[in-house]
């Protein structure tokens, strides 16, 4: 028997007709409709398959606690697997498919392993498929991976946008309840800024399921200021610090979400949060209680008051608490037929209630069996310890397990738990870090309670908030009565009794589990998977908990209950990830002159964040041919560089130069103004930390230039040390690296082109080799620098950044009669490893000075950061990997970038590895460097360069590291 | 996620900052021994409790704060600058 | 070598009979031990995989069954049961690629080894580079790997996509260039390992104590004599503490400090959903790693938090870089739901490698700092720290792994992080 559509009632727009498709055939609902409440007003009973036996699974509660009726929504890219029918806000054209099921939902092939369910008790799969060992991935594995899962991934990149939003606020209240609402109504009226989430489309809670109460709920929140309350927003996380995490689906209740994003994550910061998050109703374990039909007593309820469904034209209720009462009274007065209600307790008022009405009760009784295929046609039941059971008829059977707070965000604020034995529940303690829980969610019964405890924990928020609390606001109805909920979670009898319907957990496999040793929570729901489902285990979690504390002889506050972890609800990734993604996916910068060498055919490679021209190929050639072309250029001529990503810092104060004597492993405080030095910046261990140059200004003027990858860590560690170890030093470190834009020129003919343009002599006796000074460039006040990277004659001129494009075509066109050209950071690579300097590849992490023949540069004297420690054995060993350079013997073999250094016959371990190759621009075939154990003292040696993953292994010989203008020669020009 | 309370720009979320670890390591005098500079790089409490601890506030004032949190909780129980000592009677 | 158990062999035709008499006979995987005894012979701190791990091979390589491991709560529950399952043995250095894949090695027979089918699951793991540089690094890292005889190949861009369709190879920030794949690699069913240990071990005689909560470590004349616990004290000639995320507390019980801090890596798992993703995928550039568990859901992770941490929870802000990093490189999850976050606490040591050593204490050793890598560590972990106790001597596949390195600049940097723990 199938459920249907009341002729009235319900808070769907009967007038507003939806078309959707489910499996392949279409139906028609209602706007205000679920997919689920539109399904069962179309009759439909089966939703879905379960994880593990691929049972029939019907729809078990009305809203995101679903544990069966999940669905894949939508198709295509857009295809939302595991999406629970009854959050599915109905939209015309809707398409949705059942899933884990193969060829149909009717029938399932793999529903075969119902049959073999004895042997798949839990945690079988740890017993068997071991042998033969290759079988696991060849055979079992593939079994089990393809009748596990759920849906399926979409089929594609997600078409649609994801925001993330930052948002404060005086008070966040989480859920629109009554108690949310009352509380939410106080605040704002104290002058509070508030948030008011709530998961569903409509404010209310439980006040939805109470016809008197629906119109209270909505004049609550349309007495609430514009833009307070969130509806479609699930608060999934509590991250401390009063930062909040909450979901927002802005559009998934239409077709499309045309311009606006999908979902919106917003991170609330709060000072004060008050948790309403209600409660869920609780499954009973009993035999067959996994039946399609067989639901939550307040999922019916919804069903018949908000949206004018039946679930079956005759009902049976199974309750332990009096709310399953108030429900068949509630349904009864709908129009259905309620065939019995069943209630484990002796008496109670709403029995009596019930009975006054009419209704069959049979107080005393607990189902032990139900009755149909893939739905509900009846149960059996029985009085409590008689063996002897009744048949009753029924098209669906209504649970009720008493009530479990919502307690996931109380758990992740830190709140305590405690069991509260009425109740039969864990309900969360007092307030901790400004966060407080209230009605439902701290255990209260009764749509009255819940709003009362809304004033009382507005009245607390507002207090410390140092806000007026005014009048409370209207009750949302006469008080109810209330019942305690008798302790039976579960009913042992013949048969399967589920405690986890997704993942086909039953109490039997929990009872295993403590047979076996796992019996503590934790092993138990590792080893059964009981509450790992998409349901995160709410309706059944009680459950567990007291099969558990029944089989090990103890209390279910001694089980206790597994840590909720974030999210309360699963959460979309999109959400979660956000707009910065695909090509937004961390920052990109650009050189002042990206322009300029995006058009004159530069090809670019990612340096950090930055993007810097790697060569310059009009045509395309990815050849060494472009590079060599242009590292021939500076050799030969002379060439310009874009060196502007480099790390600039300004350092000025009366101490600035004993501060770079500390903060650098060599000397600045002797270096005279108007100079230039290389320096070395080593780790406190010892180890090579970045280089660069540093000119003086001025006395108490330095500008410090990092490497280009370090820039902000070497700001990060100068700020460090300043502050922390010398504060008593004065002085003061600017960054100033977007200010400057930096170009090389270099070659022998770079003081030529510079001639014209610059304003001061740049003759060696008036700008020496490593000066440093100011100068009008071609018009523009800058700086020139003496230094060379590339080995040959160079200067470095730097501009403020909004010049950098008129310098760079003043410089080019003073240079077009020498030839210039610029070149990339291929070429800079090939010029620097002919010279023999170091760069990344060199300076990584690992190396001291001395590994890389820079020893000499230390000082002897005085204190710098990483001078002790760099003294430690194991850095002055003389077996160390140390820079050297190589060649291959045959110059026509290539070297590669990833080969190690074996002996030559291709024996013994690694002995080192190459960090750089090219082809060389001077002279010919492969040239590299590489670090070699005790490599120093090995020149001359030929030992084999080998790259397995190539299948090549060259001979090389060893060498100095500097090969072009080791005597510095050209430099000095 | 942890606010941190910056003395010159206010409450501000830890993405601002640069995490620069244990605040009670501090760098010995020039002439300290090996084993100083050891204790100081390599040799750390660790506690599961309160923390003092180095925040370089990077995307703001650029100031290093000493801040007194619990790695348990979280919670933060006091922020200083380089030179200050937390209170006596803080927890 | 096979164990079985206190419950008798695991098979499935031991499956089929129990199932006949309605699995009413099965008895506890591992022997539970109520209280401890007043002494030991080895006394291991920390009922995870590497003490579980450690016990076991002290009794099954070296005889040595007077043991007893020490739990504070029930096994099982700490980093071995909280972290992305992945095995691997693709390193740089030599010292680590012995260890690691010597670990491998033991993976691969570790079902037959205990009878108890962890799911060791050899699906591949994937690196991905995107520059002719990283490139570069990654074939020097599998030309170490090969050199050490292990396998390994680089892949081009469509053999990439081959492999893992879900990869976006263009139409992102870091375009992907091609893969570093060990097909060797993959990842096993976590939760079992430390049963599948506790089950052999406690069958050899090994003392498996729950809810034993060191309180204190008893050092006499410079050598450990032994530990309190909250169910008193006992006594112990060795003494071997495996706590990784806590070594810092057990060694100031002791007296010394290490070059440790204790930070917090998370990680997450989707809903479940079909098959779609074969192999495990590590996204350098983003920091993310990515593999589908047996069960269908989508496990992942990505750097530390940062700071120091022993909150077994994560941050916001590197939960939303990790999402984005993994929607930047798998566009097609971006629907898919997102279960459960969570956080384990490492013990990241200063050089970002693991300790395996002797401590200034005579007879007590130390096996943690195992930063983020100390799961697919766990059968070497415990073989070469059972060979550490008995023996008295570092085998010489971890004497790099000791204590000293740090006093004797011999640091194993594999990034070159240096001595910042939060940034290895």
């Amino acid at each position: 028997m199938s459920g249907f559509r009341l002729p009235e009632g319900g808070l769907v727009d009967r007038e507003a007709a939806l078309r959707f498709r489910f499996d392949g055939r279409d139906y028609t609902g209602f706007a205000g409709d679920t997919l689920a409440s539109a399904l069962l007003a179309n009759g439909v009973t089966l939703f879905g398959r379960s994880f593990k036996y691929h049972r029939p699974r019907g729809v078990v509660t009305a809203g995101p606690e679903e544990p069966c009726a999940l669905v894949e929504l939508r198709r295509g890219a857009r295809r939302e697997p595991n999406t629970p029918a009854t959050t599915v806000e109905l939209f015309d054209g809707l398409v949705a498919e059942s899933q884990n099921r193969w060829p149909s939902l009717r029938f399932d092939a793999l529903s075969v392993a119902g049959l073999f369910a004895p042997l798949l008790a839990a945690g079988f799969y740890y017993k068997t498929f071991k042998w033969p060992a290759a079988w696991w991935e060849k055979v079992y594995e593939p079994l089990v991976r393809r009748a596990a899962g759920l849906g399926r991934v979409a089929e594609g990149p997600d078409p649609d946008r994801y925001e993330h939003i930052h948002a404060h606020c005086d008070l966040l209240v989480v859920g629109a309840g009554p108690a949310g609402l009352t509380a939410a109504r106080m605040a704002t009226m104290a002058g509070a800024r508030v948030i008011l989430a709530e998961q569903d489309a409509l404010a209310g809670g439980g006040a939805l399921l109470d016809r008197g109460a629906q119109g209270w709920a909505q004049a609550m929140a349309a007495a609430l200021p514009h833009g307070v309350l969130r509806p479609r927003m699930t608060v999934v996380g509590a991250y401390g610090h009063g930062v909040f995490a909450a979901v927002e689906r802005v559009a998934d209740h239409l077709a499309e979400p045309g311009m606006a994003p999908r979902q919106r994550l917003h991170i609330i910061r709060a000072r004060r949060a008050i948790l309403a998050t209600g409660a869920v109703e609780r499954l009973i374990a009993f035999p067959g209680n996994d039946r399609p039909g067989v639901m939550l007593a307040g999922a019916a309820l919804a069903y018949a008051r908000r949206f004018g469904v039946a679930v079956a034209p005759q009902v049976a209720v199974f309750t332990t608490d009096d709310a399953g009462h108030h429900a068949a009274l509630a349904l009864a007065e709908a129009g259905l037929q309620v065939s019995a209600i069943l209630d484990p307790r002796s008496e109670s008022a709403g029995a009596e209630a019930a009975r006054a009405a009419g209704l069959p009760v049979r107080m005393g009784w607990e189902v032990v069996a139900t009755d149909g295929a893939q739905g509900l046609h009846g149960l059996r039941a029985r009085r409590r310890g008689a063996a002897a059971s009744d048949y009753v008829q029924a098209g669906a059977l209504l649970v009720c397990g008493g009530f479990a707070p919502e307690m996931a965000l109380a758990h992740q604020a830190g709140l305590e738990t405690r069991w509260d034995e009425a109740r039969q529940a864990f309900i969360p303690g007092a307030a901790r870090e400004g966060v407080a829980a209230a009605g439902a969610a701290r255990g209260l019964h009764g749509l009255v309670e819940a709003a009362a405890d809304g004033a009382r924990a507005a009245r607390e928020a507002l207090a410390v908030l140092g806000l007026p609390a005014g009048e409370e606001p209207p009750p949302p109805g006469p008080p109810q009565e209330v019942s305690a909920t008798f302790p039976l979670h579960e009913v042992r009898a013949r048969g399967p009794a589920f405690v986890d319907l997704q993942h086909d957990v039953t109490a039997d496999d929990l009872r295993l589990a403590v047979r076996e040793g796992y019996g503590h929570a934790e092993h138990a729901k590792r080893y059964t998977t009981h509450g790992m489902a998409t349901d995160q285990g709410r309706v059944g979690g009680t459950a567990g908990a007291a099969v558990l504390a029944a089989a090990r002889g103890i209390t279910i506050p001694e089980v206790g209950i597994p840590r909720p972890r974030p999210f309360v609800r699963p959460a979309a990734w999109g959400a979660l990830a956000g707009a910065d993604v695909g090509l937004h996916f961390k920052p990109e910068r650009l050189l002042p002159l990206h322009d300029w060498h995006q058009a004159h055919g530069a090809v670019f490679v990612r340096v950090g964040p930055w993007l810097r021209p790697l060569v310059y190929s009009p045509s395309g050639d990815t050849s060494w041919e472009p590079v060599l072309e242009e590292a021939r250029n500076v050799r030969r001529a002379v060439g310009l560089c874009d060196v502007s990503s480099l790390g600039k810092i300004d350092v000025q104060g009366p101490d600035a130069a004993t501060f770079l004597d500390r903060i650098y492993a060599n000397t600045f405080s002797t270096l005279p103004v108007g100079r230039a030095r290389y320096g070395l910046m080593l780790r406190e261990d010892g180890i090579l930390f970045d280089d660069g140059t540093t000119s003086r200004l001025a006395e108490n003027h330095f500008l410090v230039t990092t490497t280009t990858q370090k820039a902000d860590e070497v700001l990060a560690h100068m700020e460090w040390h300043l502050q922390t170890a010398w504060p008593e030093l004065d002085v003061t470190l600017t960054d100033v690296a977007d200010h400057w834009a930096q170009f090389a020129v270099a070659g022998p003919d770079a003081r030529e082109v510079l001639r014209g343009i610059v304003d001061r002599s740049l003759s060696n006796g008036a700008f020496p080799f490593m000066a440093a000074g100011e100068a009008v460039i071609a018009g523009i006040p800058g700086r020139i620098f003496r230094i060379s990277f590339s080995g040959e004659l160079a200067y470095e001129v730097a501009v403020p950044a909004q010049h950098a494009l008129a310098a760079w075509q003043a410089i080019l066109a003073a240079g077009a009669p020498h030839g210039i050209r610029p070149y990339g950071l291929d070429a800079l690579n090939v010029l620097r490893i002919e010279k023999g300097h170091v760069t990344g590849g060199e300076i990584n992490g690992q190396t001291t000075p001395g590994d890389l023949g820079l020893g000499k540069m230390l000082k002897r004297r005085g204190d710098f950061v990483g001078r002790v420690l760099g003294q430690r054995p194991g850095l002055l060993a003389a077996d160390r990997l140390q820079l050297v350079g190589i060649r291959p013997l045959d110059p026509a073999q290539r070297l590669r970038g990833g080969a190690h250094l074996r002996d030559v016959q291709g024996q013994g371990p690694s002995q080192g590895y190459v960090t750089a190759a090219c082809m060389a621009a001077e002279g010919e075939g492969w040239i590299g460097l590489a670090l070699l154990a005790g490599g120093h003292a090995r020149h001359g040696e030929t030992l084999l360069a080998d790259s397995p993953v190539h299948g090549e292994a060259v001979p090389v010989v060893i060498g100095s590291p500097h090969r072009v203008d080791p005597e510095n020669r050209r430099v000095r020009a | 996620m942890l606010r941190i309370h910056c003395p010159f720009c206010g409450l501000r979320d830890e993405v601002e900052f640069r995490y620069r670890g244990d605040a009670t390591a501090r760098r010995p005098a020039a002439e300290a021994n090996e084993e100083a500079f050891f204790a100081y790089v390599y040799a750390r409490d660790n506690p599961r409790g309160w923390h003092l601890e180095w925040w370089l506030h990077t995307h703001g004032c650029r100031q290093v704060l000493k801040v007194k949190r619990h790695t348990l909780t979280h919670e933060i129980a006091w922020v200083g600058l380089p030179a200050d000592a937390p209170p006596e009677d803080a927890p | 070598m096979m164990s079985s158990g206190p419950a008798g062999p695991y098979s499935a035709l031991r499956l089929a009979w129990e199932a006949l008499r309605g699995h009413r006979h099965w008895r506890p995987a591992w022997r539970s031990v109520a209280r401890p005894r007043d002494a030991y012979r080895v006394v291991v701190v920390g009922g995870g995989g590497h003490g579980l791990s450690t016990a076991w091979h002290l009794a099954a390589e070296h005889g040595i069954t007077d043991v007893a491991v020490l739990e504070k709560g029930p096994i099982g529950l700490g980093n071995v049961g909280r972290n992305t399952t992945i095995i691997r043995s693709n390193y740089f250095m030599p010292e680590n690629i012995r260890f690691y894949e010597h670990s491998l090695k033991l993976w691969e027979r570790f079902e037959q080894t205990h009878g108890f089918n962890a799911m060791v699951s050899q699906r591949g793991t994937l690196n991905l580079f995107h520059s002719d540089g990283q490139r570069d690094q990654f074939a020097r890292r599998a030309n170490a790997m090969r050199i050490e005889g292990v396998d390994c190949e680089l892949l081009d861009r469509d053999a990439v996509k081959r492999l893992v369709p879900l990869i976006e190879l263009d139409n992102t920030r870091y375009p992907v260039l091609g893969g570093f794949l060990q097909r060797r690699g993959g990842t096993v069913r976590h939760d079992a390992v430390p049963w599948a240990y506790a089950r052999s071990a406690s069958a050899r005689g090994v003392d498996i104590v729950e809810h034993c909560e060191v309180t204190g470590i008893r050092v006499e004349a410079g050598r450990v004599t032994g530990v309190e616990t909250t169910r008193g004290t006992v006594r112990a000639e060795k003494v071997v503490l495996c706590v990784a995320g806590h070594s810092s507390r057990l060694a100031e019980m002791a007296g010394f400090r290490l070059p440790i801090e204790t930070h917090a890596l998370q990680a997450f798992v989707t809903e479940a959903v079909k098959p779609c993703l074969d192999c495990v995928v590590t996204y350098g550039a983003g920091h993310f790693y990515i593999s589908q568990s047996d069960k269908g859901g989508l496990v992942f992770g990505g750097a530390i938090d940062g700071h120091n941490s022993y909150a077994q929870r994560g941050q916001l802000p590197m939960a939303e870089e990790v999402l984005a990093a993994g929607k930047t490189l798998m566009p097609a999850l971006s629907r898919l739901r997102v279960l459960r976050q969570w956080a384990g606490v490492m013990d990241m040591s200063m050089d970002g490698n693991p300790i395996i050593s002797t401590t200034p204490v005579g007879n007590l050793y130390l096996n943690g700092g195992w930063c983020y890598g100390g799961f697919k560590a766990v059968p070497a972990g415990g073989f070469y720290t059972a060979h550490l106790v008995a023996t008295g001597a570092p085998h010489p596949v971890i004497a790099h792994f000791a204590l000293s390195r740090f006093r004797e600049g011999r640091t194993i940097d594999e990034r070159g992080a240096g001595p910042y723990p939060w940034a290895h």
